[in-house]
């Protein structure tokens, strides 16, 4: 799955448009920074409740490529430009790490 | 009032800041835009002059002749005895220490030592006005000499120093706190491995320890610094700051164990895996901390050899 195919889940806002696009590999939920960059892989995308722009930095040595922030935690505009600046798709939804995590792993390993 | 003198110390001063007051002329630096007043202005007059045009001396001119200087001190001197209404020839100071407009700057700088003026005339050869010196004057000349200087260095040392393309010595200061910029120095080093093209796996080791290390410092210490050492065949990232250190280093070290408050946990720092995921990506990693005594951390990470790569294909 694609994350230009990701903005089409309803249950996805799109909070960061400028990415590059690519197939999403797999993904990673954790709120942990540390355990993110010891774990997550590239072309990941990242599911956190961690809103703020080190999750960007993290995501951007990782080589993760979108993160979506759950729960309906508000986004700060730093985090947002810092995403714009790395390509780097953001999505919030109001959805659960673990319902995400369903979510968007029932998409990837459709295909 | 302050000191006014320059603290160069002519014995201890390197040859380049010597031989820069020595090369820099006093007219290179002094102000030429001068406000000046005739000896027969008002001191009232010569008040509203300073006021407009943000100065505390003003130069007493007659003819291009300089006769006296009304500071600022004078003018409160009038203010307190009440004599605004008198003109400047009665009250300005005659007893002129002047500096030539060719004398090094040398010379400005053991003046401002010598006397406790703010300012001083600065005349030409047929001993006519022709500036003022500030020692603001001599640090804004100093200042950009200086400056050009170092980038006439730098330019040299970067044509000199590639002996070995493939050795880079990075410093990055960390500020206690600072998350804002926390990932920056991983994401530089990341970056330049990528361009040599290093293998994905050592480039995320170092990536890896590097952002731990950031975090660390950010996190736990007072600030300090990364430097980064690549050479062809290994990367060794060493942390140093100065304070506070650790008081158990040895639980430091086990997966978990963090002192972090919950503000720092809450944005996902402080889960006692950093110490832990450096130690697990780097091949040689020292560790020294004392309370007081601030904290180094040492990772070396070798880089896979080309032959090992293709084997793995």
């Amino acid at each position: 799955m694609t994350i230009s195919e990701m903005t089409k889940l309803t249950e996805l806002t799109l909070v960061q448009k400028e990415f590059e696009d690519g197939v999403i590999s797999g993904g990673y939920t954790s709120d942990l920074l540390s355990d993110v960059i010891a774990n997550a892989e590239a072309n990941n995308i990242l599911i956190t409740i961690q809103a703020h722009i080190n999750t960007v930095a993290v995501s951007k040595l990782v080589g993760i490529r979108a993160i979506v922030i759950a729960n309906h935690r508000e986004v700060p505009i730093d985090m947002v430009e810092a995403a714009q600046k790395e390509k780097i798709a953001l999505f919030s939804s109001t959805l659960s790490q673990f319902s995400l995590s369903v979510l968007i792993g029932k998409h990837i390993h459709k295909q | 009032m302050t000191d006014k003198g320059i603290p160069i110390k002519m014995e201890e001063s390197t040859s380049l800041i010597l031989d820069l007051i020595y090369q820099l002329k006093i007219k290179d630096v002094m102000t030429r835009n001068l406000v000046i007043a005739s000896p027969e202005d008002s001191l009232d007059h010569i008040k509203t002059l300073m006021k407009q045009r943000n100065v505390t001396g003003i130069p007493i001119v007659k003819k291009d002749r300089l006769l006296g200087i009304l500071s600022i001190d004078d003018i409160f001197k009038a203010l307190d005895s009440g004599y605004m209404q008198e003109l400047a020839e009665k009250h300005m100071s005659k007893k002129l220490v002047m500096l030539e407009e060719d004398m090094p700057l040398a010379f400005a700088i053991s003046y401002f030592d010598k006397f406790k003026y703010g300012r001083f005339p600065v005349v030409d050869k047929n001993n006519l006005l022709v500036g003022m010196i500030t020692s603001r004057d001599i640090n804004v000349g100093l200042l950009m000499a200086i400056n050009k200087e170092v980038a006439r260095m730098e330019e040299l040392l970067a044509q000199t120093t590639p002996v070995d393309a493939h050795h880079i010595r990075k410093m990055f200061r960390i500020r206690k706190y600072d998350f804002e910029h926390a990932g920056n120095a991983s994401n530089r080093i990341k970056k330049l491995l990528v361009e040599r093209k290093l293998d994905p796996k050592d480039i995320r080791r170092v990536a890896v320890a590097m952002y731990e290390l950031e975090i660390n410092i950010a996190v736990h210490s007072d600030g300090g610094t990364l430097t980064v050492i690549i050479d062809q065949d290994h990367a060794e990232i060493t942390a140093k700051d100065s304070a506070p250190g650790i008081e158990h280093p040895e639980l430091a070290l086990q997966e978990g164990y963090s002192t972090a408050n919950e503000w720092i946990k809450s944005l996902g720092f402080g889960a006692g895996m950093g110490l832990a995921n450096i130690r697990r990506v780097s091949d040689s990693f020292d560790f020294q901390s004392a309370l007081g005594k601030g904290t180094t951390v040492r990772a070396v990470i070798h880089f896979k050899r080309k032959e090992e790569k293709s084997h793995d294909h």
